[in-house]
């Protein structure tokens, strides 16, 4: 099963003509994921990677069944291209995308809930590393060797972390089942929140390491639903407790403007709710050991 | 990105908001001239600087004559001001707001942001302004009136008219009042702005609206279509650091440390500060390379790192995707032969052709340090650190 993607999810690129699309595709049809077609407009009718280019996610859709879309198009453009894959009936679209204005993400968010929950997109990201089901398929830019398959769901804001987290469990034998990151902007399409729900009922999910950062209430929202409807144990980490106030740090969500956003406060929230935070980063992997084998013994 | 008060007041001004009668100087002369121009008996005298608590700070004042205007303008022009939400340095004045003072009865806040939790435009307002909006949320919570504006529709006249009656205002301030916060809310749409601010949006002893100050910040990666507002920014208001290292690619926040950083990812780059700091150190910056770092952009780092003159040790920590761990590699052979390095170099890499990068480290003859671990870099930096400066001690 896993969550998102499987070896079996019809995917295609939009973008995948252009070079950083190509270098990524090529990279997960090596991988085993189930590459369809592709998506360049004025490209209708063309092959590249051996795979059939489309004018239109509709038209994509329509010859290949696809139903996850892989989103490498340019900040300007890249809104109207995940509401075109809305549109067309795909299901998850994932965006690498960094840069779109937060004024597009607000307009797409309101746009992607006029649609049936039964057809509705569920987006993921933008400006992440994509996900990927160790085994199964990949989405994204992220290097597929550090992780290594089984049974730990993998949820953070930051790529370069999660690969941190992914090879520190892989150093440990911990396999994962699915690894999500959900992006570093402060409007993005899955939250934190959203991502647990899948996992929660993902039978070949045990638990899951979710990844925070300053800004933003989504942690706090997940702690919530963490402590209210999850049975599968959380492990977290925080980014960002020596970050100082009012000062973006990279990721354009990553500053603390509220209370509640600081690395600090959110730690003692997610404490409160009873999920068990890494104390710090180089951490991550031995306190999922930590809580998986509490668990065997209880 | 930032714009001064008087540009946010007319383009607040082009889309209906009600503001004061002013002139921009770039000297004391000007500033004199621009009082007799303007004509009256009282002109307030405003230090333009991208920071708030400029009138605590002595870049705010009240004048009662254009010679007095001249000489309090004479006094900004050239200072750093040091505000309270400024760093030490403070930021330079060369710029001067005048306009015809206002007759103040009552202050009210407003301001338009991004709310994350809704995901769409907030307004925040009280009758009590005048205050950061810091303060006001400790001292008078309750006063606080929020509203979230939904995109499909825009800020109908009924949410605007809601709100004017529940700041306590009357009569004609109601229309007035529907008026500047639709005004508002179409500059914030049509420019790609994350916040906009009157404080204080003042009723006037004859009973009307007008925005004595303004404040507004934008989307940069709304640029692309906003040429008019890219045009505003004031590079002498940026930390030439940031903004350097910004125009290669670099994303870079000076912090009062000595252990220079250089990481891929904004959430790996916090997250190695935070390990520096349990190994008992204090990183001297933020900074993310960014994904596909080519050599070149690895020696930009360094050179961006080491121009803050406290840094005694530099610590690269980078887990590769999108990057290359031999580019990073062969910038940072490359670094410490251009830029002539006598710092220690504490090197740890993961990922992507990791093992080419660590044989060009090894294989370098140069005293890198290197490291497998986030926790066994973090130490080496401190360890390394603490030795330079038992050193200098010496």
């Amino acid at each position: 099963m896993a969550i998102l993607i499987t070896e079996k999810t019809r995917v295609i690129v939009q973008g995948m003509s252009g070079r950083i699309g190509s270098f990524h595709a090529a990279d997960m049809i090596r991988y085993g994921t189930n590459v369809v077609g592709g998506v360049t407009p004025g490209k209708g009718g063309e092959t590249h990677l051996e795979l059939p280019l489309f004018n239109t996610v509709r038209e994509a859709v329509e010859a290949t069944g696809a139903e996850a879309s892989l989103v490498f198009v340019p900040p300007p453009f890249a809104a109207d291209a995940i509401m075109e894959a809305a549109d067309a009936g795909i299901r998850t679209a994932v965006c690498v995308t960094d840069g779109i204005p937060s004024q597009d993400m607000m307009r797409l968010k309101r746009f992607l809930k006029r649609y049936p929950s039964e057809r509705k997109l569920r987006l993921i990201g933008p400006n992440c590393a994509g996900i990927i089901s160790p085994g199964k398929g990949f989405m994204g830019i992220m290097p597929p060797h550090i992780y290594m398959q089984g049974r730990v769901g993998i949820v953070g804001r930051s790529g370069t972390l999660g690969y941190e987290a992914a090879s520190q469990m892989q150093a440990l034998g911990i396999g994962v089942s699915t690894s999500v990151g959900i992006g570093g902007d402060p409007v993005n399409g899955s939250s934190f929140r959203d991502i647990l729900e899948l996992f929660e009922s993902d039978p070949e999910t045990d638990a899951v390491m979710m990844i925070g950062e300053i800004g933003g209430p989504q942690e706090a929202e997940a702690a919530a639903y963490a402590r209210d409807h999850m049975r599968k144990p959380v492990v977290a980490y925080i980014a960002g407790l020596s970050a100082p106030k009012g000062r973006k740090m990279g990721h354009a969500g990553a500053i603390v403007s509220a209370f509640g956003e600081s690395a600090q406060e959110k730690v003692e929230i997610l404490a409160a709710a009873g999920i068990t935070v890494a104390p710090n980063p180089s951490a991550m992997g031995e306190t999922m050991a930590m809580v998986l084998t509490q668990r065997k013994v209880a | 990105m930032d714009i001064h008060e008087y540009q946010a007041k007319e383009i607040l001004a082009r889309f209906g908001v009600p503001v004061p009668r002013g002139g921009l100087a770039y000297s004391p002369e000007q500033a004199g001239y621009r009082a007799r121009e303007l004509g009256g008996n009282a002109w307030v005298v405003k230090a333009q600087i991208h920071s708030g608590g400029r009138g605590a700070a002595g870049g705010v004042k009240l004048c009662r004559s254009a010679d007095e205007v001249h000489a309090f303008a004479a006094t900004l022009f050239g200072k750093q001001l040091v505000t309270k939400q400024t760093d030490a340095a403070g930021k330079g004045v060369y710029r001067v707001w005048v306009e015809n003072a206002s007759d103040i009865a009552q202050e009210l806040y407003l301001g338009f942001v991004l709310d994350r939790k809704s995901e769409r435009i907030m307004i925040v307002a009280s009758a009590h302004g005048g205050i950061e909006i810091e303060d006001l949320a400790e001292s008078d919570p309750d006063s606080l009136r929020r509203m979230t504006i939904d995109p499909a529709v825009g800020l109908s006249e009924f949410q605007a008219r809601e709100l004017a009656f529940a700041l306590g205002l009357k009569g004609g301030q109601i229309a007035q009042m529907v008026t500047t916060l639709r005004a508002c809310y179409r500059a914030y749409r049509d420019l790609d702005a994350v916040m906009v601010e009157i404080n204080p949006l003042v009723i006037t002893g004859s009973g009307d609206l007008v925005a004595l100050d303004a404040k507004m910040s934008f989307d940069t990666n709304a640029m692309f279509r906003q040429s008019g507002i890219a045009e505003l920014r004031d590079r002498s208001q940026e930390d030439p650091r940031e903004s350097t290292a910004g125009d290669h690619g670099l994303s870079y926040v000076g912090l009062d440390g000595d252990i220079g950083c250089i990481i891929n990812g904004a959430g790996l780059a916090m997250a190695t500060m935070d390990m520096i700091k349990l190994a008992g150190g204090e990183p001297a910056n933020f900074l993310d390379i960014g994904g596909g770092a080519s050599p070149e952009r690895v020696v930009r780092a360094f050179r961006t790192v080491l121009t803050d003159s406290k840094v005694s040790v530099v610590l690269v920590n980078i887990f590769a995707g999108i990057n290359r761990c031999d580019w990073v590699a062969q910038g940072v052979v490359q670094a410490y032969q251009e830029v002539g390095l006598t710092i220690p170099v504490i090197v740890r890499l993961a990922g992507t052709n990791v093992e080419e990068g660590k044989a060009i480290i090894d294989n370098s003859g140069l005293p890198l340090i290197s490291a497998d671990t986030l926790a066994e870099a973090a130490a080496a930096a401190v360890s390394a650190r603490n030795a330079s400066v038992a050193n200098k001690a010496a």
